[in-house]
């Protein structure tokens, strides 16, 4: 087969299809032949396509990558250091495939035997009520082929329901470990915070080893009322791999996201976060930081939609791009006209450490009410001579300096992490990658 | 305080520096000996600031003619830290804003990093945070400054007060106060100016950049300079300052024209 040709590629990945376990549900069948039929309908994205202007994935369409179906038989000792600590929740997928004897639920039953984190395909028929209003409903894949393919290979994910005014006290730690070489997964996530709970949940993608593979990761996040979610997302995958993701959430009234998403891996890796504030009050804060180096490329995409009045979105996005990487941010800010009062920042800082670094960042305001506070900002440089002078001025040598400062640049994103243990592990590589000697 | 047979620690001699290719600095002459007190006044733009920066060593000031000596050896020939190292200092008129940077990691860092020079001990974490207290208790600076980005969002006195509590504890044999006490309300330019004074040796010396007679009220120079559009074009006692409230810049100006029979 000549899988060179973009539509030879999808139509070999759609092959992989073929192991995969039919559902129970006719719904759930139903999803994935759609999705399966947009997948046919669309394209690989070139750059000729605006929203991939920046990021050519044809080395992509090389690798037709086939899911791994067996279960792995991964030991703890070897992916321990992953571990969140103190213990957490934990939902392990490897390539892709739930691996239940390094999960661990650690919730006391007295807190609330109601909270669900489970695997998808193991909650799936018992609670299609809760399960079929979201699943698949918030993460687009009419015009998104990415999300249409990881949409048609639905089966299984991490699944995760808070129930009303619950509070889960601890994090939520779903952690994707890649160990397979040339081997595609699909990881999906699904996130139901019902009316006034609150959760911290931790996606996290590592790699075992170094090596070619590709990730096309989905997940969908729904706040009720009053919900508050933190998102934290750490993608640390090898640097030789692919990372294709999306997230779309969606805030009813007077919820609160909040999302940290740390890019560190993959040689291509796209991002696209939709939040979509469809009550009123609603509020997300959007922090980003990409450190990248070598011959990496990472594009972020955002979408900020206020859809009801009285919105207030935060959003900060940092690159630190070294070597011959290559960052893009394009950062969407949608105001509607019934969005009045909407209370919007946006700021894109980004610093290059090598003249063969290269960053494109794109704000993108579309309002369309007038009575909105929309504020934002790019900057693409070097370290601040000023700052570097006045560090000097104080003994420090100058690579002291500038080592310090461009380790506070990235710092200061991987400071809003309120786990101090992935804090901390984040802070040592920010320090690894941008210390000279 | 001037003593008897001290030595001198800056001698600066005919220093010219351009910024941009402008001369700012048209010829420099002063001496502070270890003990003293010297006070630059003079009008806006007259080139205090620049001094004050070519002595730290800012490369946006380039230096075009004389010389400048640092306890006998030439200053030019260090570079900005080790000019800081070796005991200059700089509180910098309009100290920046560094958001990232925690205050108590940079003091800890620069403080160590002198203390090293010095051939003295570095301080760990937990021992530097009970040192930099008591400092900081001198100045009359709440602790939770130590938390907090270094000059970020700190207001106009907050940062002068920074910029002291660094001098503090880095101890330097020559500090420069550029305009320290603009800005600082009457309690804290008595706090600031009771810090510089308990830090004052026989060893060390200060060279005070003020537009006000006030400060001189509490650090009491023991010379008065008058610096325009580059050159220091007089030089008295402390009653200079009192002169200069109520004559204005003017006078010294003419006074000066008159002498050179202009
Ligand atoms: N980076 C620069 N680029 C251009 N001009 C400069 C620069 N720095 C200083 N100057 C000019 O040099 C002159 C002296 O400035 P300086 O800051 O030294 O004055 P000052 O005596 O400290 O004044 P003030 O009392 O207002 O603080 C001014 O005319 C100023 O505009
Ligand atoms: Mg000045």
């Amino acid at each position: 087969m000549n899988v060179a040709t973009a539509s030879g590629y999808l139509e070999s990945l759609l092959h992989g299809r073929l192991q995969l376990p039919a559902s129970q549900l006719a719904w759930f069948n139903r999803l994935r032949a759609d999705a399966v039929e947009r997948v046919g309908a669309q394209r690989v994205p070139t750059t000729r396509n605006e929203e991939w202007r920046f990021t050519d994935i044809s080395p992509l369409i090389k690798l037709p990558f086939q899911p791994v179906y067996a279960a792995s038989n991964l030991q703890a000792a070897e992916v321990e250091h992953f571990y969140l600590d103190p213990a957490a929740p934990r939902l392990v997928f490897v390539d892709g495939v739930y691996a239940p004897q390094l999960s661990t639920q650690l919730l006391s039953p007295a807190t609330d035997s109601n909270i669900m984190i489970t695997n998808l395909s193991a909650a799936v028929s018992a609670h299609v009520m809760a399960l079929e209003p979201h699943l698949g409903r918030h993460a687009e894949f009419h015009n998104n082929v990415f999300t249409a393919l990881n949409t048609s290979f639905l089966h299984d994910g991490a699944l995760i329901i808070v129930p009303r005014n619950v509070s889960v006290d601890m994090p939520v730690h779903l952690l994707f470990i890649a160990t397979q070489k040339e081997a595609a997964s699909y990881p999906r996530c699904l996130l139901i915070a019902e009316s006034g709970s609150a959760v911290t949940v931790i996606e996290d993608h590592v790699a075992l080893q170094e090596g070619v593979y590709a990730t096309n990761v989905v997940a969908e996040i729904a706040l009720a009322d009053n919900a508050r979610v933190n998102h934290i997302r750490v993608q640390r995958d090898s640097s030789q791999a692919f990372h294709i993701a999306s997230c779309a959430v969606s805030l009813a009234q007077a919820s609160c996201y909040r999302s940290t998403s740390i890019t560190l891996g993959a040689r291509i890796s796209r991002y696209n976060l939709s939040v979509r504030l469809t009550g009123e009050g609603a509020e997300c804060t959007v922090d980003g930081l990409t450190l990248i180096a070598e011959r990496q490329l990472a594009d972020t995409h955002t979408c900020i939609d206020h859809v009801k009045p009285y919105g207030i979105s935060r959003q900060s996005h940092k690159c630190i791009v070294d070597g011959a990487a290559h960052a893009v941010f394009n950062g969407k800010i949608i105001v509607h006209p019934d969005a009045q009062h909407t209370d919007s920042t946006q700021s894109s800082r980004n610093l290059l450490l090598s003249g063969r670094a290269h960053i494109d960042t794109k704000p993108q305001l579309e309002i369309f009410a007038d009575d909105v506070k929309c504020a934002h900002g790019a900057t693409v440089g070097q370290l601040d001579s000023e700052e570097i002078f006045y560090l000097m001025s104080r003994g420090l040598s100058e690579m002291t300096a500038r080592n310090l400062l461009t380790y506070a640049f990235g710092a200061e994103i991987i400071e809003r992490i309120p786990i101090a243990s992935l804090k901390h592990q984040l802070e040592q590589t920010v320090l690894e990658r941008t210390q000279r000697n | 305080m001037i003593y008897q047979n001290s030595k001198p620690l800056l001698e600066v001699r005919e220093l010219r520096a351009t910024v941009n290719g402008i001369e700012i600095l048209k010829g420099i002459d002063l001496t502070v000996r270890s003990g003293e007190v010297h006070a630059i006044m003079g009008t806006n733009g007259s080139g205090k600031s620049t001094f004050a920066k070519v002595l730290a060593g800012h490369a946006a000031y380039v230096v075009t003619g004389g010389t400048v000596a640092f306890k006998g050896k030439n200053l030019f020939e260090l570079a900005p830290e080790e000019r800081a190292r070796a005991g200059v200092f700089l509180a910098f008129q309009y100290p920046i804003e560094i958001p990232g940077v925690a205050n108590n990691q940079f003091l800890r860092l620069t403080y160590n990093t002198v203390q090293a020079q010095r051939g003295k001990d570095e301080l760990d974490p937990l021992e530097f945070d009970d040192f930099v207290r008591e400092k900081m208790k001198l100045l009359e600076m709440s602790p939770d400054f130590l938390d907090r980005s270094v000059n970020a969002g700190f207001s106009g006195g907050e940062k002068k007060r920074n910029e002291i509590l660094q001098m503090a504890l880095l101890e330097p044999l020559l500090a420069i106060l550029d305009e320290t006490d603009s800005g600082l309300d009457i309690d804290a330019l008595r706090i600031v100016a009771n810090g510089v004074n308990q830090l004052a040796t026989k060893d060390n010396a200060t060279i005070l950049v003020t537009h006000y007679q006030r400060l001189l009220n509490y650090i009491v120079p023991d010379y008065v300079h008058v610096m325009e559009s580059g050159r220091i074009i007089k030089t008295g006692g402390k009653q200079l300052a009192l002169d200069l409230e109520t004559h204005g810049y003017d006078w010294v100006s003419i006074e000066q024209r008159a002498a050179a029979g202009v």
